[in-house]
């Protein structure tokens, strides 16, 4: 059965533009088809009228590149739990319903066109800290560090992360602290992230206070948008670590971190 | 022209470390001197921007996504191969080179997957020391599984997000870099075209997405790691961003094209729903270990498939290939669901369809067992099609995946243009006309830790170079024909948008020249796909400008070199009569159906070069000689 729809759409031209809602008729949606399907197909139609389509952002469209993201009813990825944007179908909604999209919403987040947003500020605090440092060809035997299972299954749940940034849109806060303790928690649980772990903890969080990121209060709103289930619990963390650092870490590396 | 591949003489075990000696060293402190730019971050090209800042270049890293993170090898499923024989179950580097010769349908060169094999032991190493969180045994250990194609279990993974966990190991090493000052990252960035003085690959033109700036960056060498071209068929598990436009504006420059026939169709994947489809999304083939793959054994059985008792089952790759079974290569598997569903057994809309099964999984290993290997799966699947597979069987059915055709290279993975170098899916070089499950993130990574970072340095060491300032008049040309043809594509008028061309084109390579190919389709996709692209010049439309976010202008640009790049896969196809590996000629198979190869005749890489505007493309012929594993017609049975 096709369904009708009536969207609402945030337009802005461009980064320093002023943006509006801007409503369209999608007819025919097949319940099967992918939320990003049926932008697609209202695209089509805006570009046959001779009008500019609505700019979206996407690649993988399976739901592991983290590109897609969009605020859908108020709700980060829309309101299917764990699933990203472009793994929402249309039968998660009801024929004839107002659908309202919106870009990210936050102040590290720039819009750059409709519901494009500059997401770069992630990769900064990733350039951080977010990583181990080991040059290529310097690596032991991958079986010299045997790696408890359960540490290796903790870390590849944190790991798991998309770096989508819907933790951010739907936070009060705006805060990228899911994002961050999902790195924090993933190299810390492992034997080769401990080098670096208290360290990497002060970095990442002074860099997410200078992206103008808000602070986390546990609202818990960033677990629930989630679509990797990434749990609240790496928040707790990534400040224990934090504070590690702030205590037993050398000074030239506590300088580095911020309020957290 | 004659195509030299430059391989190292001496025994296929030997030849890599003895060109490690021989090739030329930059010293240390000239390092810093040369700048490299790299187009493409995923497995490839983050690997190899990352490393190479390591050793001290200047590396300068593109990519048309909003974050290098998104490559499209993050969707990777199932697992990367290493010879490491951690199972003690007869594994070597050895065995897996021949596995890759023999399951590439022995059109890839020796040297080359021998160099692979031997260097994927390293790359699981590299990868554990960044913090893949690679699966393990309760013991500590890695743990492994066989994966489809293979007899041993040498395939690590990380659940089933293996590409992605791989990716982020490189990329958060591309991010140390770029935190260092080593690696400049252009990110929303698309390359347009290549930049050569003086017969050297020197630069790229490339258009800033967000501000519709073109502009150049000029340096020492150029490497393109930009993926495979599996959406010249519009519907293929590839990102919707994936193109063939750097490798294809390389060739039309004079970089040859090897074997652009050659794609990979891959078995399992779900199905088509609509005509609104967008991509397809690829189950990953490790469900093969446990689903059991079937079609009713009565045509148009419609029964649902829990009402069909065994005996009325037709489990036909278990029937065909007894020794292999479910797991049988990639081509094979897909070639035999193609075959049941012509025979009118297919299951699911259209008949287009076959059924993976895991209910004898979960009765012998229990639910959570099931759970625990392929859950994520079994969730994406439910996903997209609001079926339970815990309950009912999966559909599926093939569609493209992986292109093994790519720009020719030679050893040190250079193409014809001098300086211009290509790694990873972009090239063609290891996995002949068929590439095994679990190898390609295997050669991604080869190529940017192992490989370019030796062969790089020999390139720049032995070539005097000629410093290239923005300005140069060379730069400046190339600058304009792509504002040039900017301006075109936007000024067409016509009605059709570029998504209506691509959906077209893709409908033609499908029918035409997908899994079965013969000469009368090729011939006839050779009339039709120049008289779309004809259409596409004076009937498209794009609206909006080029100074802007422009996601029509971006496509359109994509759509046109999808055009042309199509017509020389069906002559390639069409003048390759043999089939092998994913190439699969009607007029050339065995009575009971099986591809019918051709040594006397096609055992080379045949590498296409550019004829100029309207004119026909030129074939050249690299030839391959097996001096280790003894040509023989693949049986999996």
């Amino acid at each position: 059965m096709p369904m009708k729809l009536t969207l609402r759409v945030w337009r802005q031209a461009g980064p320093n533009a002023d943006g509006a809602f801007r409503e369209y008729q999608a007819n025919d949606v097949s319940p099967d088809m992918s939320f990003l399907e049926m932008l697609d197909v209202v695209n089509e139609q805006l570009t046959a009228k001779g009008e500019v389509p609505i700019a979206f952002d996407h690649d993988c469209r399976e739901g592991i590149c983290g590109m897609c993201g969009l605020m859908i009813n108020g709700s980060a990825h829309g309101p299917m739990p764990a699933t990203t944007t472009c793994q929402l179908h249309m039968r998660s909604f009801a024929d004839g319903e107002t659908i309202t999209i919106e870009p990210w919403r936050a102040t590290a987040f720039p819009v750059l066109r409709d519901l494009c947003v500059d997401r770069s500020a992630l990769d900064r605090i990733v350039q951080a800290g977010g990583f181990i440092s080991v040059q290529t060809g310097n690596a032991p035997d991958g079986n010299a560090l045997p790696v408890p299972k359960q540490d290796a299954d903790a870390a590849m749940d944190a790991a798991a992360c998309i770096g989508c940034g819907a933790c951010v849109a739907a936070c009060p806060n705006a805060s990228a602290s899911l994002f961050t303790a999902a790195k924090v928690a993933h190299l810390g649980f492992l034997p080769q992230g401990q080098p670096e772990r208290y360290r990497r903890a002060l970095k990442m969080v002074a860099q997410m206070d200078l992206e103008h990121f808000g602070g986390c209060t546990l609202f818990g709103e960033c677990q629930e948008a989630c679509p990797k289930e990434i749990s609240i619990d790496t928040i707790g963390r990534m400040n224990k670590d934090y504070l590690t650092g702030m205590l037993f870490e050398p000074a030239e590396n506590q300088k580095a971190a911020g309020a957290g | 022209m004659t195509l030299d591949a430059r391989i190292p003489s001496g025994p296929v075990a030997q030849k890599w470390d003895k060109h490690k000696f021989e090739m030329k060293l930059v010293n240390p402190a000239n390092k810093r001197k040369y700048h490299v730019l790299v187009v493409g971050s995923g497995l490839a090209g983050a690997s190899a921007a990352a490393t190479m800042a390591e050793l001290g270049y200047q590396v300068s890293c593109f990519c048309f996504q909003d974050s290098p993170r998104r490559a499209h090898s993050i969707a990777a499923q199932g697992g990367i191969n290493a010879a490491k024989n951690y199972q003690n179950d007869g594994d070597s580097i050895y065995r897996l080179f021949y596995d890759t010769v023999k399951g590439g349908d022995f059109r890839a060169r020796e040297a080359n997957v021998y160099r692979l094999a031997q260097i994927s032991v390293n790359i699981i190493d590299q990868c554990v020391a960044q913090g893949v969180p690679f699966a393990r045994e309760y013991g500590g250990l890695l743990a492994n599984r066989s994966f489809g194609g293979a007899q041993v279990s040498r395939t690590f993974y990380a659940r089933g997000q293996t590409g992605q966990q791989l990716l982020l190991g490189a990329y958060q090493a591309l991010e140390k870099e770029v935190a260092k000052g080593g690696v400049k990252m252009f990110a929303r960035t698309e390359m347009l075209d290549l930049i050569q003085v003086g017969g050297r690959a020197r630069g790229i033109v490339v258009r800033d997405l967000v501000s519709g700036k073109i502009s150049s960056h000029v340096g020492d060498a150029v490497i393109l790691a930009t993926g495979g071209y599996g959406n010249v068929f519009y519907l293929s598990t590839n990102a919707k961003g994936s193109n063939t436009t750097a490798i294809w504006r390389a060739h039309k420059q004079g970089a040859l094209f090897g074997n652009p026939c050659f794609t990979q169709i891959h078995p399992t994947c779900i199905p088509q729903s609509g005509d609104y489809q967008s991509k397809l999304t690829l189950m990953s083939e490790s469900l093969r270990n446990d689903g059991r793959v079937w079609v009713p054994k009565r045509e148009g059985d419609t029964r649902a498939p829990h009402l069909i008792p065994d005996a009325e089952r037709d489990y036909y790759l278990e029937r065909k290939y007894p020794s292999f079974g479910n797991l049988s290569p990639r081509d094979i598997a897909s070639r035999a669901a193609k075959e049941a569903c012509d025979s009118g057994r297919g299951v699911g809309p259209g008949g287009l369809g076959v059924y993976l099964d895991f209910r004898d999984a979960i009765n012998r290993l229990g639910r959570d067992k099931i759970a625990e290997r392929y859950g994520n799966l079994f969730e994406m699947y439910q996903r997209i099609t609001d079926e339970d597979p815990y309950q009912v069987p999966m559909r599926i059915y093939p569609a493209v995946h992986y292109t093994m055709g790519g720009l020719w290279v030679d050893y040190n993975l250079m193409s014809t243009i001098p300086g211009l170098h290509v790694l990873g899916e972009a090239n063609f070089s290891d996995h002949g006309a068929n590439r095994l499950g679990a190898s390609a993130l295997m050669q991604g990574l080869a190529d940017g830790y192992f490989i370019i970072p030796y062969t790089i340095g020999h390139y720049l060491a032995g070539t005097k170079l000629e410093p290239v300032s923005a300005d140069h008049p060379d730069v400046r040309a190339a600058e304009r024909a792509v504002e040039e043809r900017t301006k075109r594509l936007l000024s067409i008028g016509g009605k059709r948008s570029a998504q209506s061309f691509h959906r077209e084109l893709g409908r033609i390579m499908w029918d035409k020249c997908g899994m079965a190919r013969d000469a009368s389709g090729l011939r006839e996709a050779l009339q039709r796909i120049p008289a779309l692209r004809e259409e596409f010049w004076s009937n498209l439309t794009v609206p909006g400008s080029g100074a802007e976010l422009n996601q029509s202008l971006e496509a359109a640009g994509r759509v046109a070199d999808f055009l042309e790049l199509a017509e020389l896969m069906c002559t390639d196809a069409l003048h390759r009569e043999e089939s092998c590996g994913g190439h699969f000629r009607t007029e050339h198979q065995t009575e009971d159906g099986e591809a019918r190869r051709d040594d006397e005749r096609f055992a080379y890489v045949a590498a296409w070069g550019h004829g100029g505007e309207g004119k026909a493309p030129v074939l050249h012929k690299e030839p391959l000689a097996f001096e280790n594993v003894q040509l023989a017609t693949r049986s999996y049975k």
